[in-house]
């Protein structure tokens, strides 16, 4: 759907009130109601000096309106860097960079999830690590004198199922 | 002066050059780093699914630490700044620490207070500290000329860092670099972020990302340019070939991990520095430094 033009006209009927404050719960996402649109997240950001299409003031004003699912299900939430220079740079403290995780996680939850994120999580999920660590990596790495590192990691695979047990399938 | 080394996961098998060098230049400065097998993950690339998981994870990582009772020494950006986070949250908020510590009770770990976490270059800065560097320099690097690039994670966000630097207008890799006589080449949009956590979402945006830095760095003559973070290396050195092949450009500019360049200057043997292992060739800037001698 696009984000402007007739076709995209925000009707009442549509919105969740309560969105902002399931924002507002998840871990980081406190400060979201602060926000008073002045714009410096997007002057600074790095993402949307490429691609107009992430655009950090309309994202939580978006969220602020109750858009849910048209933010849920976008794929620009996925855009985020996490340089932190809007973080920082706030004057509201409004947090960001922890607001986008906040929506990630929710978007998640509800099975809309960037299949590259997909990915790195059933990796660190299964693996413990952001690669597969073969034997060859470690005849490598101990020709170069370098000690030899562990290919899995039980506990780690433990402590991500709970959450992240749908992607490591 | 004794680290718990936390390696993450790029750098043990991407970025060895940078796992080489820093081990050398430790020993060189009697920096002890002490590898823990068990150390996996940071908990950065689950973040965007789980925050919660992403704690976890971090989290069993300083139990650890804590259980050798051991400072923790990063060498990725990104994993410094989730654990120093997660030490953080972690510390301040008791509700938060007893939920986690439930679940690290799962598998036998738990959290406690008091873990220190700091960057390569930060201990070298503020631990080893520039005046004790020189002393040791034994090569002169003045025939190069470095561009930096710090890394968002280095120093962002402030608030994680207890005022070390500063993310506007940063100078510490500034002054480790230049203690080595190599000159510090500044270029525009310093602080522009790599690119890197997108690059897997929408490329065609990391791309352009780390194109508009390899053009600010490539427009003034320099040898190279320095990086202290695997993934901001990926972005600029490993993908410099796509990125000039896309966009129809030349850059064949070197990428340097900054412990590759104080090693040499601490006179450490090349091959230990791990040079064959980078992307874009550093035979000139080698060969530079031979003719000086």
């Amino acid at each position: 759907m696009p984000l402007w033009g007739r076709n995209s006209v925000i009707d009442s009927k549509d919105l969740d009130p309560n969105f902002k404050y399931e924002v507002a719960a998840e871990i980081g996402g406190a400060n979201i109601t602060r926000c008073f649109a002045c714009g410096t997240c997007t002057a600074g950001c790095p993402v949307r000096e490429i691609d107009e299409k992430y655009n950090p003031r309309k994202i939580i004003r978006m969220v602020l309106l109750g858009m849910r699912e048209r933010v849920l299900k976008s794929d620009f939430i996925w855009l985020c860097s996490t340089c932190y220079t809007c973080y920082d740079r706030c004057p509201q403290d409004v947090r960001l960079t922890d607001i986008m995780t906040a929506l990630k996680n929710i978007a998640v939850r509800e099975g809309h999830i960037h299949p590259s994120f997909r990915e790195q999580a059933r990796l660190v999920g299964t693996f413990g690590r952001l690669y597969e660590v073969e034997d060859f990596d470690n005849k490598k790495r101990e020709k170069m004198g370098l000690p030899t590192i562990k290919k899995t990691f039980d506990d780690v695979t433990k402590l991500s199922k709970p959450k992240l047990g749908e992607m490591m399938k | 002066m004794k680290y718990a080394l936390f390696l993450g996961c790029t750098i043990p098998v991407r970025g060895q050059n940078y796992e080489m060098s820093a081990r050398e230049v430790a020993k060189k400065l009697g920096i002890n780093l002490v590898d823990l097998e068990d150390f996996s993950c940071c908990g950065f690339p689950v973040k965007s699914s789980s925050a919660e998981t992403s704690l976890v994870l971090a989290a069993r990582n300083l139990a650890l630490a804590a259980e050798k009772k051991l400072p923790i020494c990063t060498l990725c950006n990104a994993c410094t700044s989730v654990l120093t986070e997660a030490n953080k949250e972690l510390s301040e908020n008791k509700k938060l620490r007893d939920k986690i510590n439930k679940e690290l009770k799962k598998v036998g770990k738990e959290f406690k207070l008091g873990v220190k976490i700091k960057h390569f270059s930060r201990i070298l800065y503020e631990d080893i500290g520039l005046d004790k560097i020189k002393e040791k320099v034994k090569e002169d690097l003045s025939p190069l000329s470095l561009s930096i690039h710090y890394g968002c994670h280095y120093l962002r966000p402030k608030e994680l860092y207890d005022g070390f630097d500063d993310a506007e207008n940063p100078i510490t890799l500034d002054k480790l670099v230049e203690i080595t006589g190599a000159k510090v080449v500044d270029y525009k949009n310093k602080l522009e972020c790599c690119g890197g956590a997108i690059l897997g979402v929408e490329e065609d945006i990391a791309l352009s990302m780390a194109k508009q830095k390899l053009d600010n760095v490539t427009a003034n003559k320099v040898d190279a340019l320095v990086t202290i973070c695997p993934f901001c290396s990926i972005m600029y050195e490993d993908n410099q070939r796509k990125i000039e092949s896309k966009f129809d450009v030349k850059y064949e500019l070197p990428v340097l991990y900054y412990p590759q360049i104080l090693g040499l200057a601490l006179g450490v043997d090349q091959k230990q520095l791990g040079f064959r292992l980078n992307k874009v060739k550093t035979d000139a800037l080698l060969q530079k430094l031979e003719e000086k001698r």
